[in-house]
């Protein structure tokens, strides 16, 4: 490492941050365009899924895992369980199958 | 007190984050280490920069030495999708509240922070965004210094297990609102298909592909199932 990492981080960092603060701050006014209105509103479920699908299946040990970890937090957000439920219930399943994987 | 029942609400939902941050953090803490940053290199980069994408990507940059040009071409490229959701915030955000709010919020607004702030329901108080921010920093920040310190802290399939907690907390966003609403149940399933296609594209790096995926659908959707003022308001 011939560089400083301090500088890295520091151009990280001021990057990162214009990116989230120059449109927070540089629009004030409501947007009134409808096209403009129902893209903002779509852009956190398309996000939200495209980070979900295929992510989630290399996020865990195996694809198997990950695949009952994902119907267990779809079963569990159907069934209108809070955010933590889910997540918490996504985990449980995907430790339950990879220790039947073990022993079996 | 409303504004700390708000950041309360916000510690609560934002105990998920906090799991799913940990692990993943973790992995990034390992990987720091064996990329030659000391423990509080690593740190302050999480602290500080609470992106994972653009800090995995950072590594390979520092590893190489290469130029702070390049480093801030990088963090620009896989980092742009916040500039879409800071778009979004702008208009869902409480304008009863004053400017220097959005200086602050604007440190926090990762992929999860973001989610749940836009999809609360009505207009969003910049508290709640700061009791996600108080559960998420903490939960990225530890899980590197663990990494770093020591790859074993954790067994593997506790953390492969955790691998998940961020994706069933989104699971639990997406569900709900698209149980209610069939524009978002169709936007949900063009979505899946859009994305695995993309993924396939070798060049494209996974933060650039949810920014054309993202772009491209939401336009879609947009365009075909245009919002009606009655919907605004439930949001």
């Amino acid at each position: 490492m011939s560089a400083n990492p301090w500088i890295y981080i520091l151009v990280m960092a001021g990057v990162t941050y214009l990116i989230r603060a120059l449109p927070l701050t540089l629009i004030r006014r409501e947007i009134r365009n409808p096209f403009l209105r129902s893209f903002l509103y779509y852009v956190p479920y398309v996000t939200l899924t495209a980070m979900t699908i295929p992510a989630i299946f290399s996020a865990t040990a195996n694809p198997l895992s990950a695949s009952v970890g994902l119907a267990a937090a779809l079963g569990l957000a159907y069934w209108g369980k809070s955010l933590l439920t889910t997540a918490a219930g996504a985990c449980l399943a995907v430790f339950a199958v990879e220790f039947l994987q073990k022993i079996l | 007190m409303r504004r700390f029942a708000q950041w309360k609400s916000g510690v609560r939902d934002g105990i998920p984050i906090f799991l799913g941050y940990l692990a993943v953090s973790f992995a990034f803490g390992m990987q720091a280490a064996s990329a030659g940053l000391t423990w509080l290199e690593a740190t302050v980069m999480s602290v500080s920069n609470l992106t994972s994408a653009g800090q995995f990507a950072a590594l390979g940059i520092i590893a190489a030495g290469a130029g702070y040009g390049e480093m801030a071409l990088t963090q620009l490229v896989v980092n742009l999708r916040y500039c879409l959701m800071s778009c979004a915030l702008s208009q869902k955000l409480d304008r009863s509240y004053s400017m220097r709010h959005r200086f602050f919020m604007a440190y926090g607004i990762t992929d999860e922070v973001f989610s749940l702030s836009a999809c609360r329901e009505g207009p969003l108080s910049p508290y709640y965004t700061y009791g996600l921010i108080s559960s998420a920093m903490p939960g990225w920040g530890l899980g590197t210094l663990l990494g770093v310190l020591s790859g074993t802290l954790l067994p593997g399939n506790v953390v492969s297990a955790l691998g998940v907690a961020l994706y069933g907390m989104f699971i639990a966003i997406v569900v709900p609102a698209a149980k209610a609403q069939r524009a978002v149940l169709w936007v949900t399933l063009i979505t899946i298909p859009v994305s695995v296609g993309f993924s396939y594209i070798p060049a494209l790096s996974s933060g650039f592909r949810i920014i054309l995926v993202t772009i491209l659908v939401a336009a879609f959707a947009a365009w075909r199932f245009p919002i009606k003022e009655v919907e605004r308001d439930v949001r």
